[in-house]
């Protein structure tokens, strides 16, 4: 059965909104929750002492729980950041950078290896699970039919059983990073006087072209796609193929939509795509494309 | 410290070793390379004739194969690593772990250098590539403030390569997908960045709209500077008001940062440019050489020059060059 996992916030929430989110996850339908600070390490409405509180709590709610980390690490202070959730001595990490991947194989710690990681062919995926990769969440980039050749690979099919495979499959995709603040530069901050204003936006700030058209959302110095990707009619072309289902969390509705996942991984009818939300990357087109086929 | 230059053709690498290029980056044809430009790029002759007129002259030459292998196609990943060293490469720049593995066990005597495409940006990266795959030079991508090159370079057992001159990604480079995101195609999956073949232009009524894939870019009025619809630095809207919400067409400059970087021990400085004419290569090598000699000369005493500035100010998107992320106003 396909599982249901909720990936880390990747926006700026107020801390009560965090809390809120996470007591309704315990709740909720999901199986694996990511946890952690993946954007900005000048974030700090939530720390990481707070994500173990939480950690522990989901984990009591049956959950299973796993820290993702920091996506751009620039200064020896990320680094430092970053070894204490390698260190955290009970919970997965997700590893979002390859400095992440070199503490964990050094430690010898199992992880998941998160959507940033360069991975787009069986001999890097073998190599991954070598170094103790449990668990694969594919670059948002790529489509069924590559991950298909991936894993029906020979280099790939005798270790097949020794990961999962997770796809992002609700949210706005993470798309790029970047040493400039856009949320900042939008606000005519520089950076280092942003006053973490994109605490003010809860689900980024939208990008138009002249002609209307929404490109992008701006979410510090992440870009991310400017629509909400959803492969909700895509489910059962997944099966044996995904082990993982992730919904990026949304202001609105993300655990109903995890909940409408769940129903269609059990075959149930359920209520298909919103209009606007793109799939183009899984049926290996732009991503900003939406493609109107059901099934795979 | 080295000045390496771009060539996407013979023309361009011998106008760049005549203008003093200490060592010449080149792509092999096909998207085994960052710039899969049609037209660009040298196929297997040209490679050997490439490492020979190099290696005559007493330089060096790195082959990028700096793309990520597909799934179907690892074997043109393989061979490009073949051929870029029976050509006589002396450096191989690569990025996907799955062809660093290969080279490191076949051809362990080629020195391997980790692209910007890997993304590596912190000690912990760079131990990692070293350690595995025994990477010994590292360029840094365009993401890094100085102070944060600085405390690399004093962390880190590996060399340090830093952009000088050029293009600007404004993006983590080998982690941005906005290009895909729009065209289907991306650096990572397609080697190239906003590919020319999505990129349209029309006038309407005195303007000018850059578009990529049917999206509007940008608008141009007349005599205003058109640049190519690079996906980043187009003229766009948030909350009404409309501006280069991600960054203007402006290019790389660091001249004013030599002394820096050459303090910190940073190993060579690259000039982006493989899809420049031989006349560009040209121009900006010969700036360049002008610059690190009078630094490596009289290290106390460099300064820019001003026709070194004006010059690459000339050759540069939109007239204008900035240090970028290096210094912290930019970010």
């Amino acid at each position: 059965m396909l599982k249901m996992s909720v990936g880390p916030i990747l926006y700026f929430w107020p801390k009560e909104q965090v809390q809120r989110f996470y007591t309704q996850v315990a709740e909720s339908e999901a199986d694996i929750v990511y946890l952690g600070e993946t954007v900005c390490p000048k974030r700090r409405e939530w720390r990481l002492d707070d994500y173990l509180a939480q950690a522990h709590q989901l984990r009591e709610a049956g959950k299973d729980v796993v820290l993702s980390t920091m996506t751009l690490l620039e200064s020896p202070a990320d680094l430092r950041e970053l070894r204490r959730y390698c260190d955290n001595g009970e919970f997965t990490v997700e590893a979002n950078d390859v400095g992440a991947i070199g503490l964990l194989r050094e430690a010898g710690l199992p992880f998941v290896a998160g959507a940033a990681i360069n991975c787009y062919n069986p001999q890097t995926l073998r190599q991954l699970v070598q170094f103790g990769m449990q668990r694969w969440l594919m670059p948002v980039e790529l489509s069924r039919e590559w991950l298909s050749q991936i894993l029906s690979h020979p280099d790939i099919e005798d270790i097949r059983h020794t990961f999962e495979v997770e796809v992002l499959g609700f949210g706005h995709l993470p798309l790029a990073w970047s040493a400039r603040c856009f949320t900042a530069r939008s606000e005519n901050r520089p950076k280092d006087q942003c006053d973490l204003c994109c605490i003010k936006y809860p689900s980024g700030r939208p990008v138009y072209n002249q002609e209307g058209e929404r490109l992008f959302v701006l979410n510090g110095i992440q870009t991310q796609s400017g629509d909400r990707y959803n492969l909700i009619n895509e489910v059962s072309g997944m099966n044996r193929l995904v082990d993982a289902l992730r919904v990026s969390p949304e202001p609105e509705g993300t655990l109903e939509w995890l909940a409408r996942f769940r129903a269609a991984s059990r075959g149930e009818s359920v209520e298909g795509r919103s209009p606007g939300d793109v799939n183009g990357y899984w049926h290996k087109m732009a991503g900003i494309v939406q493609v109107e086929a059901t099934g795979r | 410290m080295e000045l390496l230059c771009p060539a996407g053709s013979l023309p361009a690498l011998k106008m760049a070793l005549k203008e003093g290029a200490d060592a010449i980056y080149v792509g092999l044809r096909g998207d085994t390379n960052a710039r899969h430009f049609a037209g660009l790029n040298l196929d297997t002759q040209g490679l050997r004739d490439a490492a020979r007129e190099v290696h005559r002259q007493g330089r060096r030459l790195h082959v990028a194969i700096n793309t990520f292998a597909h799934p179907t196609d690892w074997e043109s990943w393989q061979l490009a690593v073949d051929e870029a060293v029976k050509a006589g490469a002396d450096v191989l720049i690569l990025a996907d772990m799955a062809v660093l593995a290969y080279a490191a066990e076949r051809y362990p005597e080629v020195e391997r250098h980790l692209s910007v495409q890997a993304s590596a940006t912190n000690a912990a990266a760079i131990e990692f590539y070293r350690q595995v795959y025994g990477v010994t030079r590292v360029v840094l991508p365009r993401v890094l403030s100085m102070q944060q090159v600085s405390a690399l370079a004093h962390t880190v057992s590996t060399e340090l390569e830093v952009f000088a001159f050029g293009s600007l990604c404004i993006m983590a480079e080998g982690r941005c997908y906005l290009s895909s995101y729009m065209t289907g195609e991306s650096p990572n999956n397609s080697g190239a960045c906003s590919p020319a073949k999505f990129v349209r232009w029309e006038e309407k009524r005195g303007v000018l709209e850059s578009r990529l894939n049917g999206y509007l870019i940008d608008r141009f009025a007349g005599g205003e500077n058109a640049g190519y619809p690079t996906l980043c630095k187009g003229r766009f809207e948030v909350d009404g008001e409309r501006y280069h919400a991600l960054e203007e067409p402006t290019s790389l400059n660091t001249l004013s940062l030599l002394p820096e970087l050459y303090g910190d021990g940073i190993k060579a400085v690259k000039i982006e440019g493989r899809q420049r004419s031989p006349a560009y290569v040209g121009q900006v090598t010969r700036v360049w050489r002008q610059a690190i000699d009078r630094l490596l000369n009289d290290p106390e005493r460099y300064r820019v020059n001003r026709d070194w500035d004006s010059t690459l100010a000339g050759l540069s998107e939109g007239h204008q060059t900035t240090i970028g992320a290096y210094h912290r106003s930019w970010r």
